[in-house]
Parts: C-alpha cells; structure tokens; sequence
C-alpha cells in the first residue's frame, strides 16, 4: 500500500506567540519549529500499517517555506520512504498565510494526485489554525471517500476498516474502499522517536521539491489577528510556594468547603 | 450577495435520536446573525421521519421562519457523503446567504466537503460574531489553540458556512416563537454514499466514573514526564480527591483513557476542579467547566484556563503542588 501523510510545520507549543507587523499573521521570529502534534500520530499510523504489512511506501506530503525541511528531515528519519516539499514563499500572496484552507488543500491534492496513493493521511487538526478541515477537503478535491477523527486503521479485503471517534467516550466503525483519505486523532499509538540509525538513514532519502502554484483569492480572508481579551474573573494568590498553599488551604476549608 | 436568509443546520445524536444540545447553541448564533442583518432564520433537520418529527415539533415553538424537515431512508445513519448530498440540495432550493452549524465531530466531518462542493470555505469553530455595517459580520476564531484571535470575513457573493464553538452561544437564549414546519426529499442513491457507518459503541466497561466525584484533580502536559505523575496522585491522596487529565497524558499512556476529561472523555461537575498544569483548550473545558469551583495551576499568566477558573496560581507546579500537599496534610492533622 503507498500511504501519503501531509504534515505540517507548527511553532513549538511553548513559544511565545507575537501578532507580526501587517497586523494579520503570527511574527516568526526566531521561534522553533515542529511536526503537528496530530500528524506525528498520521505518521506513526502510516508506519505501523506499513510494517503490518511488510511492504509498501510511506511518502510523507509538506506545503511551507525553506524552513519545513527541518520537520520533514524528522519524518524520514522516523522511517518515511521519501518526502514532497511544496516551496511556498516566506509571506506575501505566495506564503501558506495568503491562502485559505481551499487554497492549502488545493497544493496538497495536486501533489497528492500525481502520486496515486492507495490512502492518504492527514491530521485531524493543526495546532496553529486549528481549521480542521484540510484533510476532508483534499478528499472532496480528490473525489475519495473520507472518515475523520481516526484512532485505528485495520485492512479488511479491498478497503478499510477503522475506528472513529465520537463525542464523549463513545467510539464507531466506518468501512471504505480504497482509495481514501483519514484524518487521524492523536492517542491511536504510541509515538516513535527516530532512532540514530534513522537519523543516518535519512540523509539518503529523498525529498523532491515542488514548486507552489500562485494562490487563489481567499474566499475566507483574516482581516485582523490580536491577542484576545482576556475576561479575567479569577482570583489571583500571589506569594511564597508555602504562602501561596496556606491560602488554598484556608480556600478550600472555608469557602468550597472539601477539607 | 446572491442568497437571502440564515439556516441553521442541527443534529440529534447518532444513538437515540435525542437532541445534540449545541444544535440550540448554533440557533441562538444564527437568530443573532439573522436579527442583526434583518433577514430570516430557518432551521434544518437531517435524517429519518420518525426520528426528526418530535424534533420538528420542538423547533416549530421557536423563532424561525422554516423548520426543513430532511427525510429520506438512506438518512438513517450519519454518513458525510448522504449529509453532503442532501444539504447541497437543501441549499439550492432555500438560497440562504449563511449557514450555521454547531461545531460538532459529525460536522466537522461533513462541513468542509460541503463548502468545498459549494466552491467555499468553512469558517470553522467561531467564538463570536461580530457587526460591522461597513463590511458584513466578522466571525472571530481562535489561533494557537486560544493564546490568539483573529478576524475573518467571508468575501465573494456565494453562501458562507460557518460552525460555531461549543460554549460561545447561550442555548437559553434561543428566541421562542412560531415555525412552518416544511419537508424536503431529496434525490438521494445508494452508489453516492462510499462509506459503512457502525453503531456507536463505548469501550468495555469502564471502571472509572468521574461524574460523581465531589473532588478532582487534574493533570496536564505541564507535569512533563510519567515519572513526576506521583507528586499529583499524592496531592489527590491528600485531598481525598479522583485523579483525571487531560487528553496528551491518555494520549501517551501515562494514564487510563477513562481518566480524560473533555469532549472526547468524561464531562464533570465537581465541587472542586483542580486543574495542575493544564493550558484550557476548548475540548478540555467542555468537560470540566461546571464544576463549581476551578483552581489552576500554571506557570503561564495568559494560559486560556485563566479565563474560567474562579482561583488562580501563576507558578511552577513542581513548588507549588508538593507545598500544597503537605499543607493539606497539616491542616488534616489539626
Ligand atoms: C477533536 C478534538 C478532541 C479533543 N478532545 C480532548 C479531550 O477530551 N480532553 C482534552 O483534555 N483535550 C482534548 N483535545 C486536545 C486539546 O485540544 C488540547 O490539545 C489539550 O487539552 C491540551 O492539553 P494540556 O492542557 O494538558 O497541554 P498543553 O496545551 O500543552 O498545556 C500544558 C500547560 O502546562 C503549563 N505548564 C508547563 N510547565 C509547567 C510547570 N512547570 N508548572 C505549571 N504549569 C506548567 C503550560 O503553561 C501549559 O499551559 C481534543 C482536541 C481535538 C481536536
Ligand atoms: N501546509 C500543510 N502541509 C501539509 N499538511 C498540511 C498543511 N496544512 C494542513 N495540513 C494537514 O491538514 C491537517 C488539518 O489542518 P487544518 O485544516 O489547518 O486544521 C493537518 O493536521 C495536516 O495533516
């Protein structure tokens, strides 16, 4: 089975986060970079189905400047076969930021289709935009069948069978042909780390540069990005480690009354 | 712009039939949305006669121009491609200028494929909508999983989808009044639907009930390691409490997925909430934002879970969890 996952390049989960000069995308700064959380687990998915398998090709699928080699360096050395680069440009029109979810998807389905992948997984969600959507509507471009929030992918015949996750703690099986597009929830799998060998092994494998075609107009276009208001209610204790837990204590006697 | 109107898609559960109750959130967002543009709100329900007529019933005591009654057999069963078929046809024949839906798993499921057909965007998981007479509604979302905001607008004159946030919108505050209740079949195939939907299902038995607990505390992504988990379950020891988390510790193993407070886990309504060590993603608030009382823990001022937790700690939670067990400790002995 040849298994496309698209990952994507997100700014480490602590870094602060500044609103950059133009006043309608993120300062970059010197912040550091990662694989998004959700398609660690994409990954990791696509890795374990291939060794189930014991064949087949993991091509891993990522649209964004110069800067997301270092992610897709990471992927080939947890065990991708090889990797697509779409170049975009830093900022400006030709960047990721010009483009709306449709224009994002777009890139991909486009890498995507000269691939003719059996199965191609995304994450369910990006850390940074947080749209959720680019996965379904690569699928919707591809004229492939799709399923969401995915935790488990089993082969059964022709197709797939996998597990689907539902809202508050309840679970469904969906089955498809393939080809078909998953976007996978984190906490199917444990996460692998690359291993030293992996590290090595990846500096042969190849990734292939595509350039990124020019951006559509926006249909959803971000007029401002701010910090947001913070409606502060809390009640803040302020103090030594000690002082600070004499007066949880005194709180938690007195006032919500559990001890 | 082309279409007139705002319709609001809702949802009954895939299990019983009941009400999703975030469908009466999106129809408080969407009476909003209508009554500041000064158009009309209708509704529109998905699915099988029996099922969807009591509901019918319900949403005719509303204010809403339509209630669209969507029946057809092959609706019996959530499957994205039935959902994108029909609602394509539903929006043909109504023409509205907005659509609103709740932000639900089933709807991100089905949302982005219908806005791609309609050669659209889905402005997903919106927190607040604002007027701007100049340019239309702004529709605000959140970045960085809350620590920004920002503004979109929908441009272009075609029909603009957009999915509200759990939360955001008082369900109490859905307008009452009186609907037309109408039906709408649509032409709908077998050979359209490429996916087989299994019945709902939870995982055996699970040992660990949250929802009755007067105490919890809870552990996020902030402790760091497996290994330092001991200094919580000693402060839950102390306080007599149920340990929970949230969902990057499941995620990893560290604990029970049964211990996962949120959308996808349990949703709790303790006495006292003590959240160690945990940002306040929406998906984690949804499960805990009842609770009475919200005491957090985190080192950073501008984490989102600030804005809901009635007591607040800005600190390590390395001094602050240990100094706060072996007071609760003394104070016990006394
Ligand atoms: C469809 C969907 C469903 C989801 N369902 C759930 C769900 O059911 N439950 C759930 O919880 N999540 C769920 N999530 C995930 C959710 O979006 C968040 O990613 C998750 O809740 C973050 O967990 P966290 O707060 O522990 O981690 P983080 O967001 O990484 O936060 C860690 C926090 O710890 C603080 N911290 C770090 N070090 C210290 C220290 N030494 N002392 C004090 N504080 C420190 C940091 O400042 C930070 O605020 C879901 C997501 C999606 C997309
Ligand atoms: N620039 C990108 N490159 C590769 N994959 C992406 C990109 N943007 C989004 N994706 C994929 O789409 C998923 C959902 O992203 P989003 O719709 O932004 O929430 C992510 O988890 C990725 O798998």
């Amino acid at each position: 089975m040849k298994i496309l996952v698209a990952i994507k390049q997100v700014l480490e989960r602590d870094a602060q986060v500044r609103v950059a000069a133009d006043g309608r995308s993120i300062d970059e700064g010197d912040a550091a970079w990662t694989i998004n959380e959700p398609d660690a687990y994409a990954l990791e998915e696509a890795l374990q189905l291939k060794e189930r398998e014991g064949a087949g090709e993991v091509v891993v699928l990522c649209a964004g400047p110069e800067r997301a080699a270092s992610t897709i360096r990471e992927a080939l050395a947890k065990g991708a076969d090889r990797a697509i680069h779409i170049v975009t440009e830093e900022e400006g029109p030709g960047s990721l930021a010009g483009r709306d979810t449709l224009g994002v998807a777009a890139l991909l389905a486009d890498a995507a289709k000269n691939e003719s992948p059996d199965l191609i997984l995304t994450g369910l969600q990006s850390d940074d935009l947080g749209a959720g959507q680019t996965g379904v509507v690569m699928a919707e471009l591809l004229g492939v069948p799709h399923a969401t929030l995915i935790l488990q992918v089993e082969r059964i015949g022709n197709g797939l069978r996998v597990k689907r996750e539902l809202e508050g703690g309840w679970y469904q099986h969906v089955e498809m042909p393939l080809p078909a597009l998953l976007t996978i929830q984190s906490g199917g799998n444990r996460l692998r780390y690359a291993t030293l060998m992996g590290i090595k092994k990846a500096k042969s494998k190849e990734t292939r540069a595509l350039e990124a075609g020019v951006a559509a107009a926006a249909v959803a276009e971000i007029a401002k990005v701010y910090p947001p208001e913070r409606v502060k209610r809390t009640e803040m204790l302020t103090g030594s480690a000690v002082q600070i837990a004499a007066q949880i204590v005194e709180k938690l006697t007195f006032e919500v009354k559990v001890l | 712009m082309s279409g007139s109107g705002v319709l609001v898609v809702v949802e009954q559960r895939g299990g019983d039939g009941g009400w999703n109750r975030m469908s009466f959130e999106a129809l408080a967002a969407g009476q909003a949305l209508a009554a500041e543009l000064g158009v009309a709100c209708s509704a529109a329900l998905v699915g099988v006669a029996d099922v969807i007529a009591p509901l019918a019933a319900e949403l005719a005591g509303k204010k809403i121009k339509t209630v669209w009654a969507m029946d057809h057999p092959l609706l019996e069963q959530y499957t994205p491609d039935a959902w994108c078929v029909a609602l394509e046809q539903l929006i043909a024949e109504v023409q509205p200028q907005y659509v609103v839906f709740p932000h639900t798993y089933q709807v991100r499921d089905f949302a982005p494929a219908l806005a791609t057909r309609l050669k659209q965007v889905l402005i997903s998981d919106v927190t607040a909508i604002r007027h701007d007479a100049a340019t239309g509604p702004v529709f605000v979302r959140q970045w960085m999983q809350g620590k920004l905001n920002a503004n979109y607008r929908h441009s272009g004159d075609g029909v603009c989808l957009v999915s509200v946030q759990a939360g955001t919108f008082r369900a109490d505050s859905v307008e009452a009044g009186t609907a037309e209740l109408k039906s709408f079949s649509p032409t709908l195939d077998a050979s359209q639907i490429r996916t087989v939907p299994g019945a709902p299902f939870r995982e055996a038995a699970q040992m660990v009930d949250l929802t009755a607990a007067p105490v919890i505390v809870s552990v996020g992504r902030g402790i760091g390691e497996q290994d330092n988990l001991g200094i919580v379950e000693e402060l839950a020891h102390a306080l007599g409490a149920e340990l929970a988390a949230s969902r990057p510790i499941c995620d990893n193993g560290w604990l029970p997925m049964e211990r996962q407070v949120g959308s996808s886990g349990q949703t709790v309504a303790p006495k006292l909430y003590l959240a160690v060590g945990i940002s306040g993603a929406i998906q984690h608030l949804v499960g805990m934002k009842g609770a009475k009382t919200i005491l957090a823990i985190n080192k950073d001022p501008d984490a989102p879970i600030f804005e809901i937790a009635d007591i607040g700690v800005v600190g390590d939670l390395f001094e602050i969890v240990p100094a706060l067990t072996k007071a609760i400790g003394e104070a016990k002995q006394q």
